[in-house]
């Protein structure tokens, strides 16, 4: 664990300390703010539900574009500048490299979610809203960032440089935010399984709305272990060539 | 201390190494030589935990690397041609993140900080952003984060490529301080660094060893005529001629006028002893005022084994 914490703490401070990772943290945070003001709030009245439930649709998106641009450079960049064979010739083992990394790229997200908590404030006191409702939606904003950010991770153990990373990443992410769309025009037994896959539309509309459905936590969790299983595989196999 | 047996690698059909066995001593600095293409840094990064080779095996002090490979790494310390630094940070920030990744606790990196620091002759820029310094800080740089959990066997490769000649002085001192404290591995493309630095040569040519031993056993190896030897003498022409006749397993001299009155004496020894051709001028009466083992030179040597190897 010790390990972890390590990679972890190199990378998340590697973000603070760069006017890039503020400046992402700031673009993110701005359009945040635009979009809520025009979508969620707009100028007609409405439920203080309906707001909080737009906000955290906004704020999903912005969490799953963020996860892309923030992990493009988790592996891609140091190996770029060669600084990956510190880990690779360290007794850290793979997954604790590839933990390491995930969990720098979530305290990111975190930092975001932290960033945008005065909107949902401003519903609580000038609406009717739960704290639990947030607490819920802020959940399920983390989870989905985890999933995000353990698909960035895996594009950037598998790409020689950033740009790649961040294509193929925002690919997987826009598949699995489009899969209601694709679910449409597809046939049986494939609809029902794209259908399953949708991040918003099946997973993350519970949360939108305040409600804890393990089946989303579940499939979030699955995501992020898969993609993150899948990047240590990466690492392994890199020894092997 | 470091054996290799039977070390093979291949990049899918393409052999880089076959069959190289060595074993390395405690203490021992050896030089790595190798023309480009040879292997030489497959094999680099297999010694360093960095890649599992496809055959043959690698320890230290026992530890086997593919059996126990983080234990392996815990006992390596490897610095690239590139030193690999983060260049947003400290030397001192650095230099402690490195020691803790490879297993030590912080305290212990504070511990023995300053030692490495003084080693690496870094103390002065300790607080300054490495992005900031030069080529030669940034080596000795990429030298502490090998030595700071005190490794068995440090690799560096190419240690002085891009140094001015006072950085390559430094580096020299560095890597001669290193030697004191644990095993060192040295590749270099620059035949007269290995020369310098290192007790023992192994030259590697088309994936397998094809000469190992000090450069004087490479020498007389790659010569097969023994040591070349030129002098600087004081004596008339045929009285030098006649007292070198006489020493035994000399030959092919070559005498050449120098000014003031000094003769230049090329000749080749069948024995690395020159003390012998010394000792029959001397006698004969005949001034020696300079010896110089020079003929194979470490290039001739080196070009010589590749090239028997290649043939």
């Amino acid at each position: 664990m010790k390990g972890v914490l390590l990679v972890a703490r190199r990378d998340f401070w590697a973000y603070i300390n760069t006017v890039w990772g503020w400046a992402i943290l700031a673009i993110i945070l701005f359009l945040d703010g635009v979009f809520f003001n025009f979508y969620a709030v707009g100028s007609t009245p409405k439920y203080s539900a309906e707001v909080l439930r737009t906000f955290f649709e906004l704020t999903g998106g912005f969490t799953l574009a963020t996860s892309v641009l923030i992990t493009m450079r988790l592996f891609a960049e140091e190996r770029q500048t060669g600084t990956l064979v510190l880990l690779d010739s360290s007794p850290l083992s793979e997954m604790q490299i590839v933990l390491g990394k995930y969990l720098s790229g979530l305290l990111y997200i975190g930092l975001f979610a932290v960033g945008t908590m005065y909107m949902p404030a401003l519903i609580f006191v000038n609406g009717k809203v739960s704290p639990g409702e947030i607490a819920v939606g802020y959940a399920g904003v983390m989870l989905m960032g985890s999933a995000g950010v353990a698909i960035g991770t895996w594009a950037s153990s598998i790409s020689r440089n950033q740009l790649f990373s961040a294509v193929i990443s925002a690919v997987v992410v826009v598949f699995f935010v489009i899969c209601w769309m694709l679910a449409r025009v597809i046939d049986p037994p494939f609809k029902a399984i794209v259908s399953y896959v949708a991040f918003f539309d099946r997973h993350f509309a519970g949360f939108q709305d305040g409600r804890l459905n393990t089946e989303a936590v579940v499939f979030f969790l699955s995501v992020t272990f898969a993609f993150l299983l899948m990047s240590t595989r990466s690492l392994i196999s890199r020894r092997w060539e | 201390m470091i054996t290799v047996e039977g070390l093979t690698h291949y990049y899918g059909d393409r052999r880089a190494i076959e069959g190289l066995g060595f074993t390395i001593g405690a203490h021992e600095c050896v030089g790595f030589l190798g023309l480009n293409g040879a292997g030489k840094s497959t094999t680099l990064k297999v010694l360093a935990g960095l890649v599992v080779p496809t055959a043959g095996s690698v320890s230290v002090d026992g530890v086997d690397l593919v059996s126990a490979s983080a234990s392996f790494r815990s006992r390596i310390g490897y610095l690239p041609e590139d030193p690999p630094l983060y260049k947003e940070m400290t030397v001192r920030e650095f230099v402690q993140y490195c020691g803790e990744l490879k297993g030590m606790a912080a305290a212990e990196v504070r511990g023995r900080m300053d030692e490495v620091l003084e080693t690496c002759q870094l103390a002065h820029v300790a607080d300054r952003v490495i992005g900031e310094l030069s080529h030669g800080y940034k080596k000795r740089c990429g030298i502490a984060q090998a030595i700071i959990h005190k490794p068995k066997l440090v690799i560096l490769d190419e240690p002085i490529s891009g140094l001015d000649p006072k950085q390559i002085v430094e580096m020299r001192q560095v890597v001669r301080g290193l030697a004191r404290s644990c095993t060192v591995l040295i590749s270099s493309h620059i035949l007269a660094e290995i020369s310098e630095t290192c007790d023992r040569i192994l030259v590697l040519n088309g994936g397998r060893i094809v000469a190992s031993g000090t450069e004087q056993d490479l020498a007389a190896n790659a010569a097969g005529s023994g040591t070349r030897l030129t002098m600087v003498v004081r004596g008339a022409r045929e009285q030098v001629e006649r007292a070198l006749a006489g020493v035994d397993g000399l030959g092919n001299v070559e005498l050449h006028d120098e000014p003031a009155g000094l003769l230049r004496v090329h000749c080749s020894l069948r024995t690395d002893e020159p003390e012998r051709a010394v000792a029959a001028l001397v006698a004969a009466g005949v001034a020696v005022r300079k010896v110089q083992g020079d003929a194979t030179e470490l290039e001739n040597m080196f070009l010589a084994l590749t090239k028997e190897s290649l043939s």
